[in-house]
């Protein structure tokens, strides 16, 4: 009945240390949103090995150490629901089933929520917020749980530039606590600052692991100049393969270029 | 008044507040999760529950739950699976658990005007064995809906945080779908199975027009929902005394011309909404005064006053006026 699902990611050897600022980079259908997806457990891998905080994936229950932020999808659901109820759901971590909120669950949201600068929205609906303030509502949500490993998924996607700076200026105090944080971006835009490491996706594989890249340079074919360490040494100058399949006119020859 | 000391009405009248809280409440997740029929497939199929007990001679309200049950985890399964004619399975089970309930009431020998207790409601002739296991139904829905609202938010609000925050996401999909087929059928003898998902929705279609979270939306529609089965009921008895007044569909009429009263006013305000919505933070660079303008604005001037930085902004025909000395500038 179910199709076998199609091979994402190859040979994607990864370890991410604490205290890290990872920027997974490349272009759309690269395989960096499919990475962070399989990092959080939320894609099953079809083989290979994935440890979060030295546990195997399978065996993996303390979540509350994980937060994710996950693609912002339009403005949510069928029923109203405010900023401060988002927020709350983050502590679900931490809550036990027919608790009340403790006054350690409503400190941490109101910390959340300061911390990326909604404290006074806390009470309006979250589809009345723009699409950067609802980015920086879901932040906050895994912020609530207080973890020590983020995981963010293209935050920067449709946010004007004044949000971005807010959203860099939430991330910054965060790796100033000593969150380790893995992003997936298209553009880094103003949180290229705060970036300490990027990995490049290209085709479901690493193409680039080592110090920060400029936007510019990961989308050009030997990321600029400043690369330290790459995973094509054999065909440094052929750059970027297409894996997309060939198209031949009727009178082309049937040989490659 | 003496309608309300018959033994008849006295459980009617049970049965109306507790089906009128708990079928909101399960309904305001399905509206969340953007499942608002799933009431109404679950209550086609529990038409073959119904059947199946009225042909065994067995109570009709427990083999009903037994078959809503069973077909409303078979829908989830289906949801969950994401197949891509999913919706034309879950017509094919629908239309199978109305045909078979149908042809199997005629295999029992049972009137077309028995089942149709079912189907549209009956509540004045609801037994004291029915009452009770309405309202142990109803309190097991209500006190999960309740209870467990921050979990249930969670996963219908964002599937994907809920599973990385360490929920089983499939569990309470399936419990969300086990209380909507229990909900269904604590319904079935108010509102009939054919109108449940109209008790299960309306009331939250009708908070939502003015509520701006998810706790005051629950909370307004259980009561909604209360409001209406007890106010269609009570009309229903007394308009009785004139005409046949089907108690379920005036319950039904009753909730949607509550959100016939209450769109209006959603409406104005979201209008409100979208005035106060912030501008964009860059401020114009150059100073702009507004025209001539005789008009005084202050804090009772009737104009959406929006706060903006250390000053206060007037709407004003769309644009904004905030007081400089003695004229307006445009914000």
């Amino acid at each position: 009945m179910t199709e076998p699902a199609p091979v994402v990611l190859r040979g994607v050897d990864l370890t991410v240390h604490p205290g890290q600022f990872v920027a997974l980079m490349g272009a759309n259908g690269s395989g960096k949103s499919t990475l962070v997806r399989a990092l959080t457990g939320l894609l099953p891998l079809g083989h290979g090995h994935l440890e979060l905080f030295g546990t195997p994936v399978h065996a993996f229950a303390d979540w509350r150490r994980i937060g994710f932020v996950p693609q912002r999808t339009g403005a949510g659901s069928g029923v109203p629901a405010s900023v401060w109820e988002v927020v709350a759901s983050g502590r679900l971590t931490h809550r036990r089933l027919l608790r009340p909120l403790s006054r350690a669950d409503r400190d941490a949201i109101e910390e959340a929520l300061e911390v990326v600068g909604l404290s006074e929205r806390a009470r309006d609906g979250v589809s009345q917020l723009s699409g950067g303030q609802q980015q920086r509502a879901l932040i906050a949500r895994a912020l609530a749980g207080r973890p020590e490993l983020f995981f963010l998924d293209e935050p920067n996607a449709g946010v004007d530039l004044p949000n971005q700076i807010a959203l860099a200026a939430s991330l910054g105090r965060l790796k100033a606590r000593g969150a380790t944080i893995v992003l997936v971006a298209h553009e880094l835009g103003p949180l290229a600052s705060l970036v300490d490491r990027s990995v490049v996706m290209r085709d479901g594989r690493i193409a680039y692991d080592g110090s920060p890249l400029a936007d510019h340079a990961v989308h050009s074919p030997g990321f600029g100049e400043a690369h330290t360490h790459h995973h094509h040494p054999e065909h440094p100058e052929q750059g970027h393969r297409d894996h997309l399949p060939r198209v031949a006119g009727p009178l082309e020859s049937r040989e490659r270029p | 008044m003496d309608l309300f000391t018959y033994g008849f009405m006295q459980r009617a009248l049970i049965a109306a507040v507790v089906t009128g809280l708990a079928a909101p409440a399960v309904g305001t997740y399905l509206v969340q999760r953007r499942l608002a029929l799933m009431g109404d497939g679950i209550g086609h199929v529990a038409v073959t529950g119904v059947a199946l007990g009225l042909l065994t001679g067995t109570s009709p309200t427990w083999t009903a739950v037994v078959v809503a049950v069973l077909g409303a985890a078979l829908i989830e399964l289906i949801r969950e699976r994401g197949h891509a004619n999913g919706d034309v399975a879950l017509a094919l089970l629908f239309y199978g658990g109305l045909a078979g309930g149908v042809l199997l009431t005629g295999i029992g020998g049972q009137s077309a005007a028995r089942l149709q207790q079912y189907l549209f409601g009956s509540i004045t002739t609801i037994s004291v064995s029915d009452v009770l296991a309405t309202m142990v139904l109803a309190a097991v829905v209500i006190v999960i809906c309740v209870g467990l609202s921050p979990q249930l938010f969670a996963v219908a609000q964002d599937q994907e945080f809920a599973q990385v925050a360490g929920l089983h996401v499939r569990a309470y999909n399936l419990l969300v779908a086990i209380l909507a087929a229990v909900s269904v059928t604590v319904a079935m003898r108010t509102v009939g199975l054919l109108l449940v998902s109209a008790l299960m929705v309306v009331p939250v279609a009708t908070a939502q027009q003015v509520t701006r979270s998810f706790r005051t939306t629950l909370a307004a529609a259980m009561a909604l929902g209360c409001l209406a089965s007890l106010g269609g009921l009570v009309v229903a008895a007394f308009a009785s005394y004139e005409a046949r007044v089907a108690p379920g569909p005036t319950i039904v009429l009753l909730s949607l011309a509550c959100f016939a009263v209450t769109w209006p006013l959603g409406v104005w305000l979201r209008r409100q909404q979208r005035l106060r919505a912030p501008f964009a933070s860059n401020l114009p660079a150059e100073h702009e005064t507004a025209g001539a303008h005789s008009h005084q604005h202050g804090p009772d001037c009737g104009h959406v006053a929006v706060r903006h930085g250390d000053h206060v902004d007037y709407v004003h025909d769309g644009h904004r006026h905030a007081v400089h000395g003695e004229h307006y500038d445009e914000h």
